[in-house]
């Protein structure tokens, strides 16, 4: 019996040895797969887009319709006006429902509640500009920058509160305990010492949010609107990167289908260094906490 | 000196829930005193301490029954503040528990709390917290470090110099030692007999050696139950139940 279990596993060590050796290689072509799919990304926007990359599209209003040259100053400004309003509105809604879910809420409702967040990011992002069209440019008669940034803002409320209750929940629980032994009412806990806890974590929840609202379109469509120039208040139309690659890239113009390259590219470069610089912020932090 | 810290239970039942955790419990600390607390795992010690400044408040569906009263106050009384309850009866935990702050807001965060804004009388706090803890020639030159980047036993350290700030009547240690190297150990130790003449100190340890250095009294629990509170001499040497000396010489626990 032992021999005849050690001899099959003779016999087909071989054949185990193929099989481990391939799915190796299969999961490594996986992985450079991934890879090849962002460079090709990246490398086709930038082959395609560098020509309109200049100084002026960086400091340049659109021009007239037929006009080659020009610039994405207006949308370049909009997308940093929308994305403020949009961290306005979202984290501190955000993270006040993830703060309550994991320090106060009782196991149900939190339930409940995880579960709607849950359902809420499965809602298409136009839905989200719908809504705002209804609450904020219908009673405003007037589209807007303000409107815009509120349906992006709520888009970010579910992502940045499961990540912060998540995040929030990772604090141990003697840390609380040893602040409130200390006599320090518990709101002051949770501020002074939970959330410095938990930081690196929420601003990363909060990152990802940023990066996936900062391409959005669909919900601007009706919201933000779009302006071919800047705008002077927030509750005026305001031109949007994505508004404006998605305007041009359906226009006829040559010229404006390279500019609708490199505005891809400055959206990626935005969002990008935001998170170069959340990371960096979360990394120093990290680096005082230990002491190096 | 006229100290303060007096600590008197009186027929104490505490219940989580349904379960009965601590029965009858009647013991009086002395002003000044270090009473141990030992006995096996789960038979209500950790869960006494915890009363004496009302941490059990956070367990729902848990109550108390009888009086706790600290300088002669029932601190379960509905007029009771808790906070400033927690002031004069500070805590310090099994694993050190360092705010994310420096070495220097860890101490003065305490008493920023309370709205001392004055920078000498907190610089100087920190200062006399600190030496008082045993940890101020190790930390002076960089109190503005992160407190996390400290040793086990200098976080332990700074965690009772925390506690001292705030200027306490009484020390909770809930086996303050059971994360530490002997020689840390024997550091906190030794700051323990020095901080008696000032502070009452309460402290759980299941180290029996422990208890019979550090200790006044010692009280052993068992299935939420005191079996024996006495002089710690007598209790090492004599004691008499006979629970208790199966217990410390190992028969069982």
């Amino acid at each position: 019996m032992k021999e005849m279990i050690q001899k099959s596993f003779e016999r087909t060590r071989l054949r185990r040895e193929i099989w481990e050796k391939s799915m190796v290689v299969v999961l490594f072509l996986c992985a450079i797969f991934v890879l090849f799919i962002l460079f090709n990304i990246l490398w086709h926007l930038i082959v395609q887009g560098i020509s309109s990359l200049n100084l002026d599209f960086f400091t340049h209003l659109p021009k007239a319709v037929g006009e080659s040259g020009g610039g994405m100053a207006n949308a370049i400004v909009g997308t940093f006006v929308l994305l403020i309003l949009a961290v306005c509105v979202g984290v501190p809604m955000g993270l006040g429902a993830g703060i309550y879910l994991s320090e106060f809420a009782h196991q149900g409702f939190a339930q409940t509640v995880r579960f709607m967040t849950d359902v809420m990011n499965g809602i298409p992002s136009i839905v989200f500009g719908i809504f705002a069209y209804t609450i904020c440019v219908m009673p405003m008669k007037t589209f807007s920058a303000i409107s815009g940034g509120l349906a992006l803002g709520l888009m970010m409320i579910p992502m940045i509160t499961r990540t912060s209750e998540q995040f929030i929940k990772m604090v141990p629980n003697q840390l609380r305990e040893a602040g409130l032994a200390l006599g320090i009412p518990q709101w002051r806990v949770i501020l002074d010492i939970v959330l410095p806890t938990a930081i690196g974590g929420i601003m990363t929840g909060i990152m990802v949010a940023l990066a996936r609202v900062a391409g959005e379109t669909a919900p601007l469509l009706f919201t933000a609107f779009g302006n071919r120039y800047y705008a002077h208040s927030l509750t005026q139309p305001i031109a949007a990167l994505p508004l404006q690659v998605f305007d041009y890239a359906i226009s006829p113009f040559d010229d404006w289908h390279r500019q609708a390259w490199a505005g891809a590219v400055v959206l990626i470069g935005m969002v990008f260094l935001i998170n170069i610089w959340a990371q960096y912020f979360v990394a120093s932090r990290n680096r005082w906490m230990s002491g190096k | 000196m006229n100290l303060k810290g007096s600590i008197k239970v009186n027929s104490l039942n505490f219940y989580y829930g349904a379960h009965h955790a601590l029965k009858n419990i009647s013991i009086i600390v002395e002003p000044g005193q270090i009473v141990a607390m030992i006995g096996p795992s789960g038979c209500g010690k950790s869960t006494l301490l915890r009363l004496f400044n009302r941490m059990n408040d956070l367990i729902p569906s848990s109550r108390v029954e009888g009086e706790i009263l600290i300088d002669g106050v029932n601190i379960y009384d509905k007029n009771m503040d808790v906070v400033s309850l927690r002031r004069r009866v500070g805590m310090v935990f099994q694993k050190s528990t360092p705010f994310p702050k420096s070495i220097y807001d860890n101490i003065a965060y305490g008493l920023k709390i309370v709205g001392i804004k004055d920078r000498r009388i907190l610089a100087e706090t920190v200062e006399r917290s600190l030496k008082r803890a045993a940890l101020w020639d190790e930390v002076k030159d960089h109190l503005g470090k992160s407190a996390m980047s400290l040793s086990g036993g200098q976080q332990q350290r700074l965690c009772i110099a925390r506690a001292i700030a705030v200027s306490p009547e009484i020390i909770l240690m809930d086996e303050p030692c059971s994360a530490l190297d002997p020689i840390a150990t024997a550091r906190i130790e030794e700051l323990m007999g020095t901080l008696k003449d000032e502070y009452t100190i309460v402290i759980v340890t299941h180290n029996m050696q422990q208890a019979a250095r550090v200790s006044d009294k010692t009280a052993f629990l068992m299935h939420g139950q005191i079996i024996e509170f006495t002089k710690t001499t007598d209790f090492f040497t004599k004691p008499s139940n006979k629970i208790t000396e199966d217990y410390i010489t190992g028969r069982f626990g």
